[in-house]
């Protein structure tokens, strides 16, 4: 009876099911908004609490805080050069706390015990549409960042260091979204799948470990994606000789 | 039970791209904007503030530091020079009271040999006073004994 029960409510796996929301002519993932308003709310929340009173003496959650720029800083300032990594340190930033607080949101809360009409809550990192949204954020900034840094001559970057190069770039200006947009979606969705079914099989113990293993792979999905994000706006960036 | 629809589903799949993405876009940009003045901006001003005030203070502590070595071979050569002045005063002292030790001894010396000379003479004055002294009386006494044997006969 209990098992059964455990059954009823962990194992019902959907895949590829989404509460729809429609608004007008548009129609929405209502199941990613909630979770990513909830997890955002939370990381404002814990935010706002770490920077009420700022002390030149930092104390616990500033502490946090600080570690937190600090290597947020530290991520955009190698990537992106010394010269303009403060304009967008706080879109690396927010790309890196955004995927973060998503991924580990989605492996950590038990959303299934959250009946839904249709679909079910999990991380919004792991809907095509979130991840798609980031890597196009990430491949206007690039373009924004040259454009601006460094005019037309931004475009001498398709011909560096040679002519040949110029079907290869232009190639990776496609492909560079969609690996990032695909990389994050199916790592995380891919472990959402893996606890999901070993939960289903094995209730007890044995998701540990793949638990344990899903909080390391979100943190390094949400680490690569920040860096690269960070990469490719050095790259446009970046002066030739 | 496990309901793996991926792309036959009529309506939904994983890979179902609709108005999510534009809105989840709008979503992270304004995200970026509220993080930037919620988080970024005064954690950095705290930071860099923090980490200007170390920089200009270890600064500052450099600056002193040359200035207290400064100072210090400074009062290293102040203590040499006076401790080369006072060798040279308690050798000059030493030299003076050695001096005075030996006029006084002198002066000592010489009192000494007047005194003893002065002596020296008087007992001599005094012996001959004595002798002269004896040797009258003696003449005395043979003129008296001669007068008494010349009178006798």
């Amino acid at each position: 009876m209990f098992f059964n029960s455990l059954l009823t409510n962990f194992a019902a796996l959907e895949v590829g099911q989404h509460l729809y929301w429609q608004i007008g002519n548009i129609r929405l993932h209502g199941q990613v908004f909630l979770t990513s308003w909830i997890l955002l709310g939370a990381l404002l929340v814990f935010i706002s609490l770490g920077t009420k009173k700022m002390e030149n003496d930092p104390k616990g959650l500033q502490n946090l805080l600080e570690f937190l720029w600090d290597y947020i800083r530290d991520l955009a300032r190698t990537q992106i050069g010394e010269k303009v990594y403060r304009d967008w340190m706080p879109f690396i930033g927010t790309l890196f706390l955004f995927v973060f607080v998503s991924n580990w949101g989605g492996a950590l809360i038990p959303w299934r015990l959250v009946k839904l009409p249709s679909g079910e809550l999990g991380a919004p990192t792991a809907d095509i549409n979130t991840t798609i949204a980031l890597a196009l954020l990430v491949s206007l900034s690039y373009f924004y960042a040259g454009l601006s840094n460094k005019g037309w001559r931004y475009f001498e970057y398709y011909v560096h260091p040679t002519p040949i190069m110029l079907p290869f770039k232009i190639l990776e200006d496609f492909t560079k979204p969609l690996s990032l947009s695909f990389r994050l979606f199916g790592n995380i969705l891919a472990d959402e799948l893996v606890v999901g079914v070993l939960v289903f099989l094995v209730p007890l113990i044995l998701p540990i470990p793949v638990m344990f293993l899903g909080l390391f792979t979100s943190a390094i999905q949400a680490l690569i994606f920040a860096t690269l994000a960070a990469y490719y706006i050095g790259e446009a960036v970046e002066e030739h000789h | 039970m496990l309901a793996f629809n991926f792309f036959g589903a009529t309506e939904g799949g994983l890979f179902d791209i609709n108005a999510t993405l534009p809105l989840m876009a709008i979503q992270v940009v304004a995200l970026t904007y509220i993080l930037n003045s919620l988080f970024f901006k005064p954690v950095g001003n705290v930071v860099e503030k923090r980490e200007k005030f170390v920089s200009t203070n270890i600064i500052e502590a450099k600056n002193k530091l040359s200035e207290v070595k400064k100072l210090e071979a400074d009062l290293l050569t102040q203590l040499q020079s006076a401790r080369t002045e006072a060798q040279r005063i308690v050798s000059e002292a030493e030299d003076e009271s050695d001096k005075l030790y030996k006029e006084a001894l002198e002066l000592a010396n010489n009192e000494a040999n007047a005194s003893k000379e002065k002596a020296r003479l008087e007992i001599e004055s005094q012996t001959s006073a004595a002798r002269d002294q004896l040797s009258k009386q003696a003449d005395d006494l043979s003129e008296l004994i001669v007068n008494r044997l010349i009178l006798e006969k």
